[in-house]
């Protein structure tokens, strides 16, 4: 059929089966939204800022395990996009990033709006096109969609000139793509799996450290089986949380920086550690060279460039863990020793019991920490709640008091620590999962970065719960600056009541709450919640608590500092 | 520990970029590169020497199978390849010393390229061995200047599968 370039473009994402992309018109992506006015059966999500747009798209792919879709222009449009490709580059979410460019004929000469986008995100794309002849469009689509979801997820990138946009070609969507440098691995090596399994049947003491692979491989129900086949006590990741049922009795909690001490515990003194899908980040690790002394390591990843990248794998198995995870289930089935395991689950047990998560309760000034208790509990049984969360204190609160049992209802940014990621990613969250109610746990300095897409939320009826922990401070960065830099602190002052979160989520046309007490909390978040309306919740709480546990950077994960009181002067 | 890689990657805009951008990123260290086309019209080779331990060498090796332009990484063993090298280099030649200049050239079989009053251009193809001693020979005459392509190679006649890619994927 003959159209232009546009038109293909939108053909190509309809036969991808593309239900919403995110974006911003301007200049040099003109001839796409001409086409989108033209019409079109994916929904377009206009948000404020393209950074928004990205972050959209990545919580849209984070809920719903596909591809998500963010067009931006040229120039500044696509320069905004750069944060959230970083940021689903880091925690290998599939991301397609659609372009404009200026005019293939200026190209090079610093034409108003231009910038080489595809050179700028290099190093954070899998691979990305300058698309320089309108024929390839349905071609290159196909590709994107393609390299964005096979192998290990992550974000791919666009770039089509104005001018390619608006040239004509004869369209027709291919079955195939021809990228014969792409080849992800397709099995993992049987031979590999069962000296895996035997590995894993000897061991007294295993633990299985699962990492967001799990998600984007789509094999939390093969885990689920494999763990209760070998009755193996399971740790996940930030990336992981929710991908093993939290309230299951085989789960060990969260390792890492502020995990519970007794998770940290059981990933460092097990005897083999089955890594599936997670890449021993430093945030998990600590100090490398005093992570898990002595531990054999089985390493399970479709990615081959993290094994052994940090730590040593003694037994590699490379490949789609879906399979991988399934035949090491039928395995444990077969070869697990009853009880074998039994001790150490007890020995992680009484870890847990001796070493609960704790906080000071006293004193007149809502805790943070009782924020994220009263949403648990407001939300405990329900299996429609997806969380969302910024960088920081809150996010950290968020990942240790929530109990969730559900896959793909904890979406945050980890590996690149993006503040502002809540409230976009809890927006498209919504997009992929109307019937769910969507809850971003947010900081008060992540809230002031993308605040702006409250409008998005109202306007496009993607209503959203937002829980602002306001401290008044960049918290974490003050916990920092209060252990480790002598209590200088600099620079983190951001104040409770400036701006009025409740006021300022009214101007938006959403509902607002302030809240200084645990009563007046319960209310406003059951109210917030019961809503069906876009809500902020600011809860203003104690600035002077410390995110504890903690493993204070470049120490080993069994030094870490379980709770310390902070007695540090806070100016309000 | 240095090592020579051979890679073959689609013949199509970037790639190179890709590639070098890959090794900036990830901190490993290119000590020479040579990028030109092969057999194939739609393919094109680099040659990359690079410094590192074995550990990274393997990391390398993935990382560049992960980039989707990247068709083939094969190590250049010693002994299982054969490495060449072309360097130009003007010498100063006053007329006294030409003739001891141009006989030190006739013994690593380096060729006059060019021949001017007070200088000599030598072309010099060998091992980057030989064009290493060839430099260090003419150096005190006065090295007015010097170009080298960096290293290409090629697994030797005599393997089976010529280049065959080094097993990488583990298991």
């Amino acid at each position: 059929m003959r159209m232009n370039g546009a038109d293909a473009v939108l053909r190509s994402l309809e036969a991808e089966g593309v239900e919403v992309m995110f974006g911003l018109p301007g200049g040099a992506i003109l001839p796409l939204y001409d086409a989108i006015a033209r019409g079109t059966s994916v929904r377009h999500v206009l948000a404020r800022h393209e950074q928004g747009a990205g972050h959209m798209a990545e919580g849209y792919a984070r809920a719903s395990g596909r591809v998500g879709v963010a067009i931006a222009t040229s120039g500044p449009g696509a320069t905004n996009l750069v944060t959230p490709i970083a940021d689903a580059w880091m925690d290998s979410t599939p991301l397609v990033c659609i372009t404009g460019q200026v005019r293939s004929n200026l190209i090079g000469t610093d034409a108003f709006q231009e910038c080489d986008i595809t050179g700028i995100t290099i190093p954070i794309v899998k691979h990305s096109w300058l698309v320089q002849d309108v024929e390839e469009i349905p071609h290159v689509i196909k590709a994107a969609f393609h390299v964005a979801q096979t192998g290990r997820c992550g974000p791919v990138l666009v770039d089509i000139p104005r001018d390619v946009q608006e040239a004509e070609l004869d369209f027709s969507y291919p079955d195939d793509v021809s990228l014969p440098g792409w080849k992800p691995p397709r099995r993992g090596h049987t031979r590999q799996i069962e000296a895996s399994a035997q590995a894993i049947v000897a061991a007294e003491r295993p633990i299985l450290y699962v990492g967001g692979g799990v998600l984007n491989a789509h094999a939390t129900d093969e885990l689920l089986a494999f763990a209760e086949a070998g009755r193996l006590p399971v740790v996940t990741t930030l990336m992981a949380k929710s991908a093993f049922p939290e309230s299951h009795e085989l789960h060990a909690g969260w390792p890492g920086m502020h995990g519970p001490k007794w998770s940290n515990w059981a990933l460092n003194k097990a005897e083999l550690i089955v890594a599936v899908g997670s890449r021993f980040d430093d945030r998990v690790t600590g100090k490398v060279s005093a992570f898990a002394p002595g531990a054999t390591v089985v390493h399970l990843d479709v990615d081959a460039a993290e094994i052994s990248k940090i730590r040593h794998a003694d037994l590699p198995v490379v490949g789609p863990l879906k399979p991988i995870l399934a035949a090491l289930a039928s395995a444990m089935a077969e070869h697990a020793k009853p009880g074998r395991t039994d001790a150490w689950l007890r020995q992680i047990a009484d870890w847990r019991e001796e070493f609960p998560l704790r906080y000071r309760r006293e004193g007149e000034l809502l805790k943070p920490q009782r924020v994220l208790e009263a949403l648990q509990e407001l939300t405990a049984g329900r299996d429609d709640v997806i969380w969302t969360t910024g960088v920081g204190q809150h996010q950290m609160w968020a990942m240790q008091y929530l109990r969730l049992d559900r896959p793909r209802t904890f979406i945050t940014s980890g590996g690149l620590g993006t503040m502002g990621y809540g409230i976009p990613a809890a927006i498209g969250a919504k997009a992929a999962r109307p019937d769910a109610t969507v809850v971003c746990v947010d900081g008060d300095g992540c809230f002031q970065m993308t605040q702006q897409e409250l409008a998005t939320s109202v306007l496009e009826e993607l209503p959203i719960v937002v829980v602002v922990v306001n401290n008044g401070y960049l918290g974490m960065v003050r916990q920092w600056q209060d252990m480790f830099f002598n209590e200088r602190f600099s620079q983190i002052r951001l104040t409770q009541s400036l701006p009025d979160y409740a006021g300022l989520a009214r101007a938006y046309g959403a509902l607002g709450f302030t809240v200084e007490s645990e009563d007046e909390l319960e209310d406003a978040l059951a109210q917030a919640l019961a809503s069906g309306r876009t809500a902020v919740v600011d809860a203003r709480v104690d600035p002077r608590e410390h995110c504890f546990p903690m493993i204070p950077a470049g120490a080993a994960a069994l030094d870490l500092v379980e709770f310390e009181d902070d007695t540090s002067e806070v100016t309000l | 520990m240095r090592h020579t890689l051979s890679v073959l990657v689609e013949n199509k805009p970037g790639a190179l970029t890709r590639i070098t951008s890959m090794f900036a990123r990830r901190n490993f260290n290119i000590e020479s590169l040579a990028v030109g086309p092969t057999e194939r019209h739609d393919v094109s080779r680099i040659t990359l020497r690079v410094d590192c331990e074995t550990l990274p060498l393997e990391q390398i090796e993935k990382q560049m199978h992960k980039l989707v332009n990247v068709l083939r990484v094969s190590e250049l063993t010693p002994g299982e390849s054969i490495e060449r090298e072309l360097a130009l280099l003007k010498v100063a030649a006053a007329p006294g010393t030409r003739a001891e200049l141009m006989a030190l050239g006739d013994v690593f079989n380096a060729r006059v390229a060019d021949l001017g009053p007070d200088a000599i251009v030598f072309e010099l193809t060998g091992s980057p061995e030989e064009v290493d001693s060839f430099e260090e020979l003419v150096r005190p005459h006065g090295l007015q200047e010097l170009v080298r392509t960096g290293r290409i190679g090629l697994g030797r006649a005599n393997r089976p599968k010529p280049n065959r890619p080094r097993q990488h994927v583990l298991a």
